[in-house]
This record gives C-alpha cells, sequence and structure tokens, in this order.
C-alpha cells in the first residue's frame, strides 16, 4: 500500500472531526486541548501500518485503506425499543454509546455514594481531578495511529470513577451500538477505580447493520493500591466491519485485573491489551477467546509488563477458527530487572476447524530478572479424536460430538465472565455457531 | 446366569483386527448370551482391550477379518454411535476428561440420544436431574458431580462410577466393561461392583475385561475366558479366574503349547 493511500485514508478520517468544544481552549480544560493537539500531529507523522512492520506482521489492515470513513454528526434516532434486548438484567448502569456518540436517552448514569458512571463531556469539570492524571497518559499515542486518531477525536466517551474502599455491587455496561454504514465511531473509556474499589466492567460492541463501519476504541484503566477490577470485553462487531482498539491498564500496588475478551464479529479486528504492574505484587488474569469462520480475522496483541516485584500473571487465549478465518495471537510478556519473584504464565490453544483455518501465535517472554516463575505453551490442533469416540460411543452422532467438543472448547472461556445473562447469551452464540459449522 | 434357551446377544467369529497396520487380534471367537457374565482376562498386550475397542467401533482400529454378529445383524458396518443406540456399551478403561461440557448437559444428551432411539419420552433438564440423582444415589456419586465438566479432576474411582452411571442411564443390552476395577479401592471397587450387578438381568449381558481377580470377587462370571497374543486361549467357569490368581497366566500359554505339540 503506498504511503500517499495511507495518508489520504487517515486524512479522510481525521478530516470528519467535529470542532472542539470552546471550553477545551479555556485554563482549566487547556490539558485537554493540547492533548487531542499532540494526537493530531501524531496521526499526521504516522501511518497506517503494514504487515513489513513487526507488531503487525501477520495482520494485513490495507483493506481499512480502501475505505472512505468518517464520523457520523447526525444524532441517533434509536428508541429504547430498538435495543432493549442488548441490555444485561444484572448491569442496571449502563452508557449506551450509538455510532459513536452518547445517547443519554437510553443510558442510565449512575452518580451516588462517590461512585460516578456518565459520560465524560458532561464530568470533565466536575471531576477533572480524577480525569486529568490518567486520561490520554496510559494508552500510549506517539507510535500507535489508531490511539492517536482516537486521541485526536477526544471530546467525550465513558467515565467510571470508583471512590477509595467502595465496592461497586451491580456491574456496569457499556454499549456500544453501530448502526449505520460507512461511519467511523472512536470510543473512548476511563476508568478510574481509587484505593480499595472493585468494579466490574462490560465493553459490548454491537452492531445493528451489516455493512462497512470502523470502530476505534481506546480504554484506559487505572487501578490504584490494593483495587479490583474485571473487565469484560465483547467484540460483537457487524461481519463487514473493521475493529481496532487498545486498552492500557495500569495497577498500582496489590491492585487485581481480571479480564475476559471475546472476539466474534468484525471482518478485521485488532485488540492490543497492555497492562503494566507498575508497583509490587499487583496481579492480574487475562483470558481470551476468538470464535471467527468464513474470511475474518481477529487479532489479539497483549503485552504484560512486570516491572515490580511479586507481581503475578496468568494468561489462556484460545482460537477457534473456521472457514477460510485467520486468528493472531501475540503475547508479550516482559519481566524488567526490578521485578524478583514475578509469577507469570501464558497458555494460547487454537483449534482449527478447516484445512483452510489459520492461526498465528506467538509467544514472547523478555525476562531481565533472574529470580521468576514464567510458564508459557501454545497448542494448535483438531478436535482430539479420544474425546470425538468418547462422545460417539455414547450414542451422539459424529457431527453432534465435533459440535459439543467445540463449543467446549470457547466456552471454558465464556465460563468465566462473571455476569449470568451474558454468559448464557454467549454461550447461545457459540453453540450456534459450532453447529452451523459442522 | 446361564440359560439354555436365552437368545444369543454377541457372536465373534475368527475376528481379526490391525492398529497402525499391526495385527492385534488374530482370530477371535466368542458367543455371548443374555443373561449371561464373561470375564476377559490375560496378560497385558494379549488384546483384551482392543477386542473392547473393536467391539464399540474405534475408528483407529481396522477389522481384517472375521465377524460380529450383535443380535443377529454384522455390527461392523455400523458406526460407533449406531452401536451405542443398538444397546452396546463400552465402560472406558481410562474415561475421557472433556473440559468445558458439564457431566449433567453429556449425561442427557447421551441418554436422550438413546431414549430417542428406542422411541421413548426424551427427559428436560428437570425431568432428568430427578432421575440422575436417584441413579447416582445407587452409586454413592455425589451430586456435584452433576456441575463438573465430564471427567475432568474426577479420581480414578469417581472416572469408574461416572462410567457406570452412564451404563445405568443408557440400560446396555451388551456392555463391556474394560478394566473398571482398575484405579479402584476396595471400598469403591465394591460400590461399583455392587452397581453392576444391580444392572444384571436376564435380558441382557456383561463382558468384564479385567487383569486381575478381585473384582470377579464381588461378580461372579459364568465364564472366564483366557486371552493370549490375539486369541482366546482357554476357557473355563469361575474358578478359573481363581487358578489364574495362584498361578498367574504363564502356565496357559504353555499348556497351550504342550497341547499343540501333543496333536503335530
Amino acid at each position: 500500500m503506498s504511503a500517499a493511500t495511507t495518508s489520504a485514508c487517515l486524512e479522510t478520517l481525521l478530516g470528519s472531526r467535529p470542532q472542539a468544544p470552546a471550553a477545551f481552549a479555556s485554563p482549566t480544560l487547556g490539558w485537554l486541548g493540547r492533548l487531542r493537539a499532540d494526537a493530531v500531529e501524531r496521526v499526521g507523522a504516522l501511518t497506517v501500518p503494514t504487515t513489513r512492520d513487526e507488531e503487525w506482521r501477520f495482520t494485513d489492515i490495507s483493506p481499512l485503506t480502501k475505505m472512505a470513513f468518517h464520523s457520523v454528526r447526525t444524532a441517533s434516532h434509536l428508541q429504547a425499543s430498538d435495543v432493549e434486548r442488548l441490555y444485561l438484567e444484572e448491569a442496571p448502569t449502563r452508557l449506551v454509546f450509538v455510532d459513536g456518540a452518547y445517547a443519554p436517552g437510553l443510558s442510565r448514569p449512575a452518580q451516588d455514594g462517590g461512585v460516578v458512571v456518565t459520560s465524560l463531556a458532561g464530568a470533565l469539570s466536575a471531576h477533572a481531578a480524577s480525569i486529568e492524571p490518567h486520561l490520554g497518559r496510559h494508552a500510549e499515542f506517539s507510535g500507535n495511529v489508531f490511539a492517536a486518531l482516537n486521541t485526536a477525536f477526544l471530546q467525550d466517551g465513558a467515565l467510571i470513577v470508583v471512590p477509595r474502599n467502595k465496592t461497586v455491587a451491580e456491574p456496569v455496561h457499556l454499549l456500544f451500538i453501530a448502526t449505520q454504514k460507512d461511519a467511523a465511531s472512536h470510543p473512548r473509556c476511563l476508568v478510574v477505580a481509587q484505593a480499595g474499589s472493585e468494579v466490574t466492567l462490560i465493553e459490548d460492541f454491537v452492531s445493528l447493520q451489516d455493512e462497512a463501519y470502523l470502530t476505534n476504541a481506546v480504554t484506559e484503566i487505572a487501578l490504584a493500591e490494593g483495587a479490583r477490577a474485571t473487565h469484560v470485553r465483547v467484540q460483537r462487531d457487524g461481519g463487514q466491519a473493521f475493529h481496532i482498539a487498545n486498552c492500557a491498564v495500569n495497577l498500582a500496588g496489590s491492585s487485581r485485573y481480571r479480564s475476559v475478551a471475546v472476539a466474534l464479529g468484525a471482518s478485521i479486528s485488532r485488540y492490543n491489551l497492555d497492562v503494566l504492574q507498575a508497583a509490587e505484587g499487583a496481579e492480574c488474569t487475562i483470558d481470551g477467546l476468538a470464535l471467527i469462520a468464513e474470511g475474518q480475522l481477529a487479532d489479539t496483541h497483549s503485552l504484560i509488563d512486570h516491572a515490580k516485584p511479586h507481581g503475578v500473571s496468568r494468561q489462556l487465549h484460545k482460537c477457534v477458527v473456521g472457514g477460510a478465518a485467520h486468528a493472531v495471537f501475540n503475547g508479550k510478556i516482559i519481566v524488567r530487572p526490578d521485578a524478583q519473584r514475578t509469577d507469570s504464565s501464558q497458555s494460547s490453544r487454537n483449534l482449527l476447524l478447516t484445512g483452510k483455518a489459520h492461526v498465528d501465535t506467538k509467544p514472547q517472554l523478555e525476562i531481565f530478572a533472574d529470580d521468576v516463575k514464567c510458564a508459557h505453551g501454545a497448542t494448535v490442533g483438531q478436535l482430539d479424536s479420544e474425546e470425538v469416540f468418547y462422545l460417539r460411543s455414547r450414542g451422539l452422532s459424529d457431527a453432534a460430538a465435533r459440535n459439543l467438543l467445540t463449543y467446549a472448547f470457547g466456552a471454558e472461556i465464556i465460563e468465566r465472565i462473571p455476569v449470568a445473562s451474558l454468559r448464557h447469551r454467549l454461550e447461545q452464540t457459540v453453540l450456534e455457531r459450532t453447529t452451523a459449522k459442522s | 446366569m446361564i440359560c439354555q434357551d436365552s437368545k444369543t446377544l454377541l457372536e465373534v467369529r475368527g475376528l481379526r483386527a490391525t492398529v497402525n497396520g499391526i495385527e492385534i487380534l488374530k482370530s477371535i471367537d466368542l458367543t455371548v448370551k443374555s443373561g449371561e457374565v464373561h470375564a476377559l482376562m490375560g496378560p497385558n498386550g494379549s488384546g483384551k482391550s482392543t477386542f473392547a475397542k473393536v467391539l464399540a467401533g474405534h475408528p483407529a482400529y481396522t477389522v481384517t477379518g472375521g465377524t460380529i454378529r450383535y443380535e443377529g445383524a454384522s455390527l461392523l458396518d455400523l458406526a460407533p454411535e449406531a452401536r451405542a443406540r443398538a444397546g452396546l456399551f463400552l465402560g472406558f478403561q481410562y474415561p475421557i476428561e472433556i473440559p468445558g461440557v458439564a457431566n449433567s448437559q453429556f449425561l442427557r444428551l447421551a441418554y436422550n440420544t438413546v431414549q430417542a432411539q428406542r422411541g421413548k419420552d426424551e427427559l428436560d433438564p428437570l425431568e432428568f436431574d430427578d432421575f440422575v440423582r436417584e441413579k447416582m444415589k445407587l452409586l454413592g456419586m455425589n451430586p456435584d458431580f452433576l456441575d463438573r465438566s465430564v471427567n475432568e479432576g474426577f479420581s480414578g474411582g469417581e472416572k469408574k462410577r461416572n462410567e457406570i452411571l452412564q451404563m445405568a442411564l443408557l440400560e446396555p443390552r451388551l456392555a463391556i466393561l474394560d478394566e473398571t476395577d482398575s484405579g479402584l479401592d476396595i471400598d469403591a471397587l465394591r460400590v461399583v461392583a455392587e452397581g453392576v450387578n444391580r444392572l444384571a438381568t436376564r435380558d441382557n449381558a456383561i463382558v468384564l475385561v479385567t487383569h486381575y481377580q478381585r473384582m470377579l470377587n464381588y461378580i461372579v462370571p459364568d465364564y472366564v475366558h483366557v486371552m493370549g497374543a490375539g486369541r482366546i486361549i482357554k476357557t473355563g467357569g469361575s474358578e478359573l479366574a481363581l487358578e489364574l490368581e495362584a498361578r498367574g497366566y504363564d502356565w496357559v500359554g504353555a499348556e497351550l503349547k504342550a497341547a499343540a505339540g501333543a496333536a503335530a
């Protein structure tokens, strides 16, 4: 792809950027204006990556450069009755974004007991002290054109602030709905969990249409000393969609981050998850599932950065690949010289359902400390023939046995989602998909 | 029990089978009638487990000669699932762990598949739950095993109980239990054996594949067969098992060789 096409693509995307609100020039919000300006500058300096870039070796994003996506300015006409079925009964607090724009009529923000779940734009002044130290500080954009592009658009988003020692009992649902062809949206999410607090967050990307569009999301999660967060991410974008997302997590001492990310949709998707264990005794558990078929491509790049001692990380990433689909997993783990007594394990397990399905999996360990425990492994295979025979010997047909085993392979990750209604829906989706592919 | 007028369930004649091109079964003859309990014994590598898997239709084994007739029809053309639905059951020596599939879901699927085949009503999850819990009680199984993944993290004894639970649910006409006694302590062995005895009727038959005699203290066989080098080389009553326990297997082979020598 030529430099000209890539810059044209970025220009088109950037060209649809709405004017920043006047307030961003004010002394109190000047930092935000500068952040956006820096990001615009970076977009200008960077190009859309190609397969010659090490980080994009297996993922050819060039189809994106042939599209003319632009951000949408028309307000959504969606009614609650159009989207109610997407709500989760366990999560009464909900922020809904339609084609990237906050939809107050569909949302149920919360502001009680100091817990803030609201649109970022409306909270900038009131919660500046929580926002400024974190927004744009964790998700590095100097070398990442998509994070830069998202930041250039930064104006609104989802804000979750959990005060000290507060436990948010019910999960918070962030629902991103795509409704328009050729729309580009840049969802932004900031989660600030103060010391000893606890929260569960569900990011849920869905589409009500089948045409092409672009989702380019950035999420930042900052956990203070001893805070705990569970982060569920479900990408069920439309079959023609491009989904690119960057999530940066910063863990203070003894904090704990659990994440389950499920990728089902999009034509091409890429999820970068960067977790920094910035202080002693932080823990993270990162699980992922990509279940794809036909010509889909799903790429997950994770980075767990053990910067300080006594950190723990656990990672299980699974791909179920059918049709002529292509899954990519790159799991990087850095153990820095300071991070003695790190305990890390990573497993990448992949199931190929057809001869044309393809997976590239690459565990990448960079260990600079000597007193550490790090285990990693990767498997790529087909269904176990002994398991198939066991089920057949109990009367299940060959197809039923294979479907059940394929389902089970994916269900191991789905089961880790602590929200029953979402889990059941996804189990149903996985069941339908695995049955359809026999 | 041996009944003169009972019908023949299984008739194996001159069965030969290979795995990866190596011949394991060299010519097996065996007749099993309903109501009977057979013990198939023999040293490691004599072909016992291979025979069990061939009967169940394991795709890794190729039948190269002979016949297997089950209730009068050839079994060889039937897929493993068709054999199961026709009432043949293999209790696995090493039951397979299936992470991600709840045991309750697996048991119900298997049960309903076989019920449908017999023209009987399938059970919904709630009905099945009541039904399976009753069966588990008889085997002294904790109902928690319903919620766990199939055999995953089960101890050896729990896996074997789970096999007999499946047998209890599927009510096979011919059950082949492959080393169901291995990995069981004495108490578990007794419970499992009692479970099997309870399932034995005039209308079904059981083939116990075992290396040792100890299970046969609880489940008394009508016939004991000794396998050696891919053949059944001796058949006797339950007293033969005691003799094998006392004297080992070598003498059976020696006796056969001597007889062959005398005939030559």
